[in-house]
């Protein structure tokens, strides 16, 4: 147990996959409730990162700490969005939001609480007892945000959660996530290869190198919200950050 | 003015809706009549073949003479010595209960090998050993066991039903979606969680393939076993038959046996319509 102000603190993370080195010692903290974005050259490690954050992989070196323990999924309430549809295809809309706290045996009028909360939130009233393969895809991983933030996570991840969409239907997505941030103050980590997505959400960004990844550099955006994708401070975050990234 | 138009609109849509389920229910119609047209002409062709000697009478009989002897065997003992519904009760005990057997000790067997890695290769070499012998080649060793009672005909029955049911499971188990079992154990869910939320219901689609195979496979080794050693049921009906020169009796038998078999793959296709219907709607 180590005393600290942050909740979530990554400590000289590293991974080799045998000899080839993935990360190289990642390190960066996070506070309660902040909204961070990393973003990175394609093939720079993102998925292998976050694997060893929510303990699909163990690490090589280095170790994640949840308010100063060694992250546990069975202990922290870590939710993951996955880039690929992971609904649960047998299960209703509803039941797809109730699976996570279900696993986590939380009490039933609690479920019933947050699942209410959360299918107002995201306006899926009518879809309650559909199944995900009726629902389109944007639909479908709507239900799958709204199960991560149900969860109340000490640690939401994301990864790439809207790679697939149309630009249209992508700001209205990312609003919505940042009304849900907001609402229920959960710690978010959004991985992300969209520049002007990651300074659209982001209260800080981590740029990553190529492999050996590690942190490159720190971007703070401090812009009002809703956020102008045409606004000058807008555009020159942005392109810091493209220069930063660089990798065509 | 807006609310005309809107119920206008409503009903024009309701209208569309009747006329395309409409034309819907005449489609299905039309296939059923399909299938009803072609059973009657196959029982027609038949007839015909045997009442112009195309076929003798002597090793074919039509089906109207059929017909009449399933009435008539509903309570007539003769030939073979029981009726038609002791006959059919007889065979479907045997065939039930090493069916049922199969079901319950093959798929969960199936489910743990194909989810633990160290079960599996404890089962493995068993199981491959045993899977390849003919289920009728038990018949001999049975007999001696068991004797040639309901007993001895389930274990034969029960080793032809219980290898789909096993193959079938670890099959359907094995090719549960990583993204989804992630999903559980990024949640905080423990291996034997997984398994059962996860892991099974995934599988479900292959274990109905595989219990359909066991029942077409129960069904036909239990003909056989019949065939070796009973006093009565729908095997030993058509051996009788044999014994007796009477095609008609072997057509029956074989003719109960297969509507028998539709009526439960009818029955098999309700479950799995209760537990799988999520994919068609």
């Amino acid at each position: 147990m180590k005393e600290t102000k942050y909740k979530v603190e990554v400590d000289s993370l590293t991974k080799y996959f045998g000899s080839l080195h993935v990360l190289d010692n990642i390190s960066f903290q996070v506070r309660n409730g902040e909204f961070i974005c990393v973003v990175g050259p394609t093939g720079c490690g993102k998925t292998t990162f976050l694997n060893l954050l929510t303990r699909i992989y163990q690490p090589t070196r280095g170790d994640l700490y949840i308010d100063g323990q060694s992250a546990n999924p069975k202990k922290h309430n870590i939710a993951f969005v996955f880039q690929e549809p992971s609904s649960i295809p047998w299960m209703t809309v509803e039941k797809n939001l109730r699976f996570g706290m279900e696993i986590k045996k939380l009490p039933k009028a609690e479920i019933d609480g947050r699942v209410e909360r959360i299918i107002k939130l995201l306006g899926l009233q009518d879809f309650r007892d559909s199944y995900p393969h009726q629902l389109s895809v944007s639909s479908e991983q709507r239900i799958i945000i709204g199960r991560a933030f149900a969860m109340n996570p000490d640690l939401l991840l994301m990864d790439e959660p809207y790679g697939q969409m149309d630009v249209k239907l992508r700001f209205y997505l990312e609003d919505e996530v940042i009304r849900l941030w907001q609402e229920l103050g959960s710690t978010v980590v959004f991985i992300t290869h969209n520049i002007e997505e990651a300074v659209y959400l982001a209260q800080r960004i981590l740029i990553m190198s190529n492999k050996p990844t590690t942190i490159k550099e720190e971007v703070s955006v401090d812009l009002p919200r809703p956020r102008d994708v045409a606004d000058p401070r807008f555009i020159e975050i942005r392109k810091h950050v493209t220069d930063q990234i660089k990798w065509w | 003015m807006g609310d005309i138009q809107e119920s206008a609109d409503r009903l024009g849509n309701a209208e569309r809706v009747a006329l395309d389920q409409g034309r819907k229910k005449k489609t299905t119609y039309f296939y059923m009549m399909l299938s009803i047209t072609g059973l009657l002409a196959f029982l027609v062709l038949w007839q015909f073949a045997v009442m112009t000697n195309l076929v003798s009478s002597r090793f074919l009989s039509t089906p109207l003479e059929v017909i009449n002897l399933f009435v008539v065997k509903l309570s007539d003992p003769f030939p073979d010595g029981e009726v038609l519904g002791i006959n059919i009760l007889s065979s479907l005990n045997v065939a039930l209960a090493g069916f049922g057997l199969a079901i319950v000790i093959g798929i969960p067997l199936g489910l743990f090998m194909g989810w633990y890695r160290g079960f599996d290769a404890f089962m493995r070499p068993i199981f491959e050993i045993v899977r390849p012998i003919p289920p009728v080649s038990w018949i001999p060793l049975t007999i001696v066991w068991l004797g040639i009672g309901l007993q001895a005909k389930a274990f034969i029955v029960f080793f032809s039903a219980f290898v789909p049911c096993l193959i079938n499971a670890y099959t359907g188990i094995r090719q549960t979606s990583q993204v989804l079992i992630n999903v559980a154990k990024t949640c905080g869910a423990s291996n034997f969680t997984i398994f059962y939320r996860i892991g099974i219901p995934s599988s479900f689609t292959m274990v109905f393939a595989g219990v359909r195979v066991a029942l077409g496979n129960s069904w036909a080794t239990l003909v056989a076993a019949e065939m070796l050693a009973a006093s009565s049921g729908l095997g030993y009906m058509i051996l009788m038959g044999r014994q007796f020169a009477r095609p008609d009796i072997i057509i029956l038998g074989i003719v109960v046996i297969g509507s028998i078999g539709v009526i439960f793959t009818f029955l098999l296709g309700r479950l799995e319509n209760r537990l799988l219907g999520w994919k068609r709607l």
